[in-house]
């Protein structure tokens, strides 16, 4: 664990991601007291303000601080991402292990029935679900650990399918070992390397699903400062006033590039085969 | 692959559509909303109401509505839009071939681009070429599609006027014209998806040329060529057609978010817009031919799999 985490460090995109994750960690715990300006007052004089030495990002279509909207931002997103890709992890490697384990038929039924659940895009399950349960941010987490599940479980069973067919799994059977200790033994442990650099990435996609349902009217419901709903919201002053969209695009961009990052320099670091 | 093999997943592709119809209308006839009632406005009377409902089939239970609906979309007939009166069915198909057009565009641009980026990414580990390839990848796979469809509206729409900055042109009325039209929600809809699989690609292949065997094939001296594409690219290919296969529903899902943005009148555009309607038979529809192409091509995918890594047996 702790030499996992040493080469994570040494590596420069593992400390890249680090950085960058700690900031937004930063964000999310003293958001509003980090902001320079009130993120919903209304200014309408400051309307779309370019950036300048008031408005750092410039100004939004009803004169508020974009900067400020986007640090107070990440509080809105970014607990709801990591929590949704958790939710649907967990869930979705336990049903892909065990189908793994089991074999045959069962494993047969259970992967033609999540395969049936992934026909259905992760966007699409996600807007069928939030519509179903009503628009909101909380709904909208719902929705995403569900559309994550199937996609983990496949993953995890593949993963875990190469891992059934390894000589210790064949020991431990001929050990006489109960079904769950060969399970969360023998094969967890070995599918979870891969399973925990793919939960990693998938905050990233976390982080996007939840701003493009927010962006699609779905998710975060105005005024909050989500970042997907700041960019639908400008979407019609585009011409005006592009920072408004540009601000939130990069927030966006950063906190799922500091996932993909983490999660590459995690899978560099757990892979004890690279050892040079 | 056997001939037993393949007609067993003849066999699926039903199972997982029947799945997938029950989903569809487990989850769409939970929508909290009242069909006679959007079909007729907040101001209609009761008993016009209760009319629609007897019509529409309302009050019967959910099972029979099921199979009313299953057995109408076995003959074909996907309902009628509420919205617009007319047949789902047709709609739907025209909206799809459009769709289509977008999606073999953007996996086809994503191919060429993404498969030798990972691989030469791969065999360069660590020099300059590998991290650029890394960073713009990154970027690519970190900004969402709404977002770079409306970064790339400004730039080569508003701003240096290149291209069409919304709606559609049929490729019969207008090739190049049409053509224009496709460039931008292609572009959006290709970006993440090349910065994905080459990614992928390039992982997997590092991965793959780590392995004993691929050290035995070069301690027996072969040649480097062969090496590459009879040992480590055979081994890191299967995982690799696993996700373009997963991204293929990524794909559609970025489809629909795409086309809500350019104004193209594909399958998403239409989804959205019954969405936002409530229209259940076009929900329903739209929904169900949109899995029923993504299951399509993972079965092209497993048959894929299949020829390429034959230890891999599903029996």
């Amino acid at each position: 664990m702790t030499e996992t985490l040493r080469r994570l460090v040494r590596s420069p995109q593992g400390a890249l991601a680090l950085l960058i994750l700690a900031a937004l960690a930063v964000l999310c715990v003293l958001g509003p007291s980090l902001a320079p300006l009130d993120p919903e007052k209304i200014n309408f004089l400051a309307r779309f303000k370019p950036p300048g030495a008031q408005f750092w990002l410039g100004a939004d279509q009803l004169g508020r601080d974009v900067l400020s909207r986007i640090l107070v931002g990440a509080r809105t997103t970014l607990p709801m991402a990591v929590l949704a890709t958790l939710t649907g992890t967990f869930s979705g490697a336990a049903i892909g292990t065990v189908s793994a384990y089991l074999g045959g038929r069962a494993d047969e039924i259970i992967m033609r029935t999540i395969d049936a659940v992934m026909a259905i895009p992760a966007l699409l399950l996600a807007l069928l679900i939030v519509n179903t349960l009503g628009k909101g941010s909380g709904n909208a987490m719902i929705a995403i650990a569900m559309a994550f599940a199937p996609g983990m479980a496949r993953i995890t069973r593949s993963v875990a399918l190469a891992v059934r067919q390894q000589d210790y799994v064949a020991a431990a059977l001929a050990r006489g070992e109960s079904g769950g200790w060969i399970v969360f033994r023998e094969m967890l442990p070995n599918v979870a390397a891969p399973i925990v650099v793919e939960t990693t990435i998938r905050v990233a996609f976390a982080v996007m699903l939840f701003a493009t349902l927010s962006f699609l009217g779905l998710g975060a419901q105005p005024p909050a400062p989500e970042w997907g709903l700041m960019i639908s919201e400008a979407r019609g002053f585009l011409h005006q006033a592009p920072w408004v969209i540009v601000g939130p695009g990069c927030a966006i961009a950063l906190t799922a590039i500091g996932f993909n990052l983490l999660g590459d320099g995690l899978r560099d670091a757990l892979n004890p085969r690279d050892e040079r | 692959m056997s001939a037993a093999w393949f007609l067993r997943r003849c066999l699926f592709i039903g199972y997982t559509l029947l799945i997938v119809t029950l989903l569809v209308f487990g989850i769409t006839q939970a929508l909290p909303a009242d069909a006679a009632v959007m079909l007729l406005g907040e101001n209609a009377t009761p008993a016009a109401l209760a009319a629609v409902r007897l019509k529409l089939g309302l009050n019967d239970p959910l099972w029979l509505q099921y199979w009313h609906w299953l057995s109408g979309l076995l003959h074909g007939d996907f309902g009628i839009s509420m919205r617009t009166g007319q047949p789902v069915g047709p709609q739907m198909l025209l909206a799809l071939s459009r769709s289509l057009l977008l999606a073999g565009g953007a996996i086809a641009l994503t191919l060429l681009l993404a498969l030798p980026l990972g691989i030469s990414a791969a065999l360069r580990r660590g020099k300059a070429s590998d991290v650029i390839v890394g960073m713009v990848s990154y970027l690519g796979i970190s900004v969402p599609e709404f977002v770079t469809a409306t970064v790339l509206l400004i730039l080569l729409a508003d701003r240096l006027r290149w291209l069409p900055a919304t709606g559609y042109v049929p490729l019969a009325d207008s090739f190049s014209d049409g053509l224009r039209h496709l460039v931008l929600p292609v572009l959006t809809v290709s970006l993440i998806l090349v910065a994905h699989i080459s990614r992928m690609m390039r992982s997997e292949m590092i991965d793959v040329l780590h392995t004993d065997y691929v050290r035995a094939a070069r301690l027996k001296g072969l040649p480097e060529r062969v090496v590459l594409f009879r040992h480590a690219l055979r081994n890191a290919l299967p995982p690799v057609i696993t996700i373009v296969a997963l991204d293929v529903g990524y794909l559609l899902g970025g489809i629909i978010v795409v086309e809500e943005i350019f104004a193209l009148p594909g399958i998403g555009r239409q989804l959205i817009a019954a969405i936002e309607a409530r229209d259940l038979p076009a929900i329903q529809a739209g929904a169900l031919v949109i899995a029923a192409t993504y299951a399509v091509a993972n079965f092209l995918a497993d048959i894929a799999y299949a020829l390429i890594d034959r230890r891999i047996r599903y029996d």
